[in-house]
């Protein structure tokens, strides 16, 4: 997966001056920064949620290069068919509350992929007992913790079986020992060579479970290094400034 | 839709030569016009009624008999839904601007009604200073302005008039000597004083410019005079008048039974006893019945067609494109800042003008659907707001649609907020519903006015429909119970996390 010189402006600002980051399949790779620097825009443009003013983004071989204009029909296509490899798991889980855990996980596999429902309920159920909920699965998102609503959330993702998961701060929500639940899941991922992108605000975990951090400052990426180098010796000052303010 | 669309087609009137004559009047509290027989209220009856058996006949052509409110009558010609008016209308220079009339077929004068002991008030000159009841837009109602000392209450209807004279809320009431006849004076509380006043004449009503059909009906009254049949029909109505014998040159004085005065009087007489009252109200049923299917029917298609407008305008609102959600937004403004009832008629009366020409029922059903479709539209609206933006990112992000996300995810959530509301206005819904009666249609409501008026009894009346309306409402009022009872549950739910 790669991004090129992604660019995003909001109301006159440029939020994203031309990010790029290639990304190796099975790598973990964590985003830290500041708040308001746009770690969370970036995530977004990558599976297009947030459209992006120009740059090329390329996921398992779909790429879309933008060169402002109009977000066209054909654009939106392309992006459906990138969509198809990218999971991505919000801060807030955004579990749809109508439905039972099992029904949010199958929900997208049948209705998008036109999975027969039996085969996706078995999938799904596989899942959720990789993701320690299989005795959750009849529940409503509303009577389950937030640890566990998160790993649902994950579950979900998993089902349309991607090839990247985003996740934009998973654990920013939630107690120590619930974050920890969902972290485990995460590493139990990375061990089986999911590629992933975390926006975290928890460096401990950058620390020990990525193969890459990267800080953000500004709309740009300041530095990517291995996190024993960027933690122990960053070499820009404004990385060792907001390292020093966070740990 | 496919429904809407065959009752469209089978109540939308057929112009062709082998065409019944269609013919309109307002049969509702209408005696003895033409009204339905109290003894059996499927029938029609009425001199007026016989009188047009009788022009049909002379044409060679079947009738087809519509029935209208008194004040859609005029624009119902106009609009082309039937051939001619016959209903008392009276023939006035005002009148002949936007009709085309025929010779006079009636002749009457107007009579003053008073209570048993009232002395005194026997010409028109002694109105004055008093309360005087009359019809709204007669010749009578012209007279009484004539002394702006008189205090005039104008009716629609007259049993209304009458009624409040009983109660003394008017000291008189000045009408037309048909109506005194059938409704003052078999009332043993009131009495016809005075001589007869003025004149009227009654014509039967075509469109401006259809004089071919104005010219053969003439030919049929002329026809009528000669041979006896008009004498026949009135005196059998105890309707014939000196009047009537000046405008026909017709001095006869065969013996002819008022038998059709007498039936109607029979048929209405106080019922005495509980026993008599009950197998009354037991008759009512079949057409209150009828009522209730008809102001459920209109109720249920409107209901239908408001959620699916309604949805479809709350959708473009929020996310159609701009323009799309300003003209939703237009739309849901000019519904909700005008009256419903004018709605009503606008559809009705002012689409023809444009080449739009529906049945009552389906123009009921349009201006009751498009009207709740804007509540509707505004219960959506909050109903989706209520639904969180990471709602759709978290579909997007799952490589739905827009259009999924919106059907599998948003909608159905939606859903659940919207339906203890929803319920109740189906239930304002089948109340509003009585407003279409102004175009045509027999619901619940005006079966309350056909019945009551006719009988005299409005409150044992209004009990029944009273019921039939409850009965109509109360499943659904258990419904919005079960609804709210369940969205509640479902937030305490969240509660506790
Ligand atoms: N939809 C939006 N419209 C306008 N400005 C936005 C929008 N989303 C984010 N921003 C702005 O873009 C900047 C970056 O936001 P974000 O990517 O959420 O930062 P981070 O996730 O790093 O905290 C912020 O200044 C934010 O206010
Ligand atoms: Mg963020």
């Amino acid at each position: 997966m790669r991004a090129d010189q992604v660019r995003k402006i909001f109301d006159g600002y440029a939020v994203l001056r031309g990010i790029s980051l290639d990304v190796a399949r099975g790598e973990l790779i964590s985003i830290i920064g500041p708040s308001g620097c746009g770690k969370s825009t970036f995530l977004r443009c990558l599976n297009f949620l947030e459209i992006p003013d120009s740059g090329t983004v390329d996921i398992a071989g779909v790429t879309i290069t933008r060169t402002g204009g109009r977000w066209t029909r054909q654009e939106e296509d392309a992006a459906h068919r990138l969509r198809a490899h990218v999971g991505m798991v919000f801060q807030s889980f955004n579990l749809f509350p109508h439905r039972t855990v099992l029904d949010n996980v199958m929900l997208a596999p049948v209705r998008v992929k036109r999975m027969p429902a039996d085969e996706a309920r078995a999938e799904a159920l596989a899942l959720l007992d990789k993701v320690g909920l299989s005795a959750m699965a009849t529940r409503y998102p509303d009577t389950l913790s937030g640890g566990q609503q998160q790993r649902a959330a994950i579950a979900r993702a998993l089902a349309m079986r991607p090839d990247v998961m985003l996740y934009d701060e998973p654990t920013s929500a939630l107690d120590p020992e619930l974050a920890e639940e969902v972290l485990s899941v995460m590493r139990t991922l990375d061990n089986e060579g999911m590629t992933q992108l975390v926006v975290t605000h928890d460096m401990r975990f950058a620390r020990a479970a990525s193969d890459r951090v990267v800080f953000m400052d500004g709309g740009e990426i300041v530095e990517a290094d291995d996190p024993d180098r960027l933690f122990v010796a960053p070499e820009d000052p404004r990385t060792r400034r907001f390292l020093r303010s966070v740990l | 839709m496919v429904l809407l669309l065959a009752l469209a087609v089978t109540f939308l009137p057929v112009a062709s030569h082998a065409a019944p004559l269609r013919w309109a009047s307002d049969a509702e509290a209408n005696v003895p016009f033409v009204f339905h027989d109290p003894a059996d209220q499927s029938r029609l009856t009425g001199y007026e009624y016989e009188i047009a058996q009788a022009i049909a006949r002379r044409l060679g052509r079947q009738t087809q008999f519509v029935q209208n409110d008194w004040d859609g009558l005029i624009p119902g010609l106009q609009r082309g839904l039937y051939d001619m008016v016959i209903d008392g209308i009276e023939i006035t220079p005002e009148h002949e601007q936007g009709v085309l009339f025929s010779r006079p077929y009636y002749m009457t004068t107007e009579r003053i009604t008073v209570r048993r002991d009232q002395q005194g008030l026997d010409t028109l000159a002694a109105l004055h200073g008093h309360v005087v009841g009359t019809l709204k837009d007669t010749t009578a109602e012209r007279m009484l302005q004539a002394d702006p000392s008189i205090r005039i209450r104008s009716y629609e209807e007259e049993t209304n008039a009458y009624t409040d004279l009983k109660n003394g809320r008017l000291d008189a009431v000045l009408l037309d000597g048909t109506i005194a006849l059938y409704y003052g004076s078999p009332d043993p509380d009131l009495k016809l004083v005075g001589a007869p006043i003025g004149q009227v004449a009654y014509g039967v009503a075509f469109a401006q410019g259809n004089s071919v059909l104005r010219d053969q009906v003439n030919a049929a009254l002329d026809g009528m005079m000669r041979d006896g049949e008009l004498h026949r029909i009135l005196a059998r109505w105890k309707l014939w008048t000196p009047a009537m014998a000046a405008l026909t040159g017709d001095a006869s004085t065969p013996e002819i039974a008022p038998d059709a005065w007498d039936h109607y009087r029979a048929a209405t007489a106080p019922t005495a006893g509980w026993r008599a009252r009950f197998d009354r109200y037991v008759s009512f049923l079949p057409l209150l019945l009828h009522g209730a299917l008809l102001t459920f029917a209109v109720s249920a298609c409107a209901m239908v067609l408001a959620v699916g407008l309604g949805l479809a305008l709350a959708l473009m609102r929020r996310y159609g494109p701009r323009w799309l959600g300003a003209l939703a937004t237009l739309y849901v403004e000019i519904v909700r800042g005008t009256p419903l009832l004018i709605q009503i008629l606008f559809i009705f009366y002012a689409l023809p003008g444009i080449g739009l020409r529906l049945s009552p029922f389906v123009a009921g059903v349009l201006a009751l659907g498009m009207n709740y479709a804007a509540y509707e539209a505004e219960n959506y609206r909050a109903g989706l707001q209520s639904v969180a933006r990471g709602q759709i990112e978290a579909a997007i992000a799952l490589n739905m649609t827009h259009f999924q996300a919106l059907r599998f995810v948003v909608v159905p959530q939606a859903v659940r907020m919207v339906i203890p509301v929803m319920t109740n206005d189906f239930i304002s819904l089948l109340k509003d519903s009585s407003l279409v009666s102004v175009i045509t249609l027999t619901e619940l409501s005006q079966t309350y006015v056909r019945l009551s008026s006719t009988y005299y009894d409005y409150f044992g009346t209004g009990l029944l429909i009273g019921v039939a309306y409850l009965l109509l409402g109360l499943p659904f009022v258990r419904l919005a119970r079960m609804a709210e009872a369940r969205f509640h549950t479902g937030r305490q739910r969240q509660g506790h996390i």
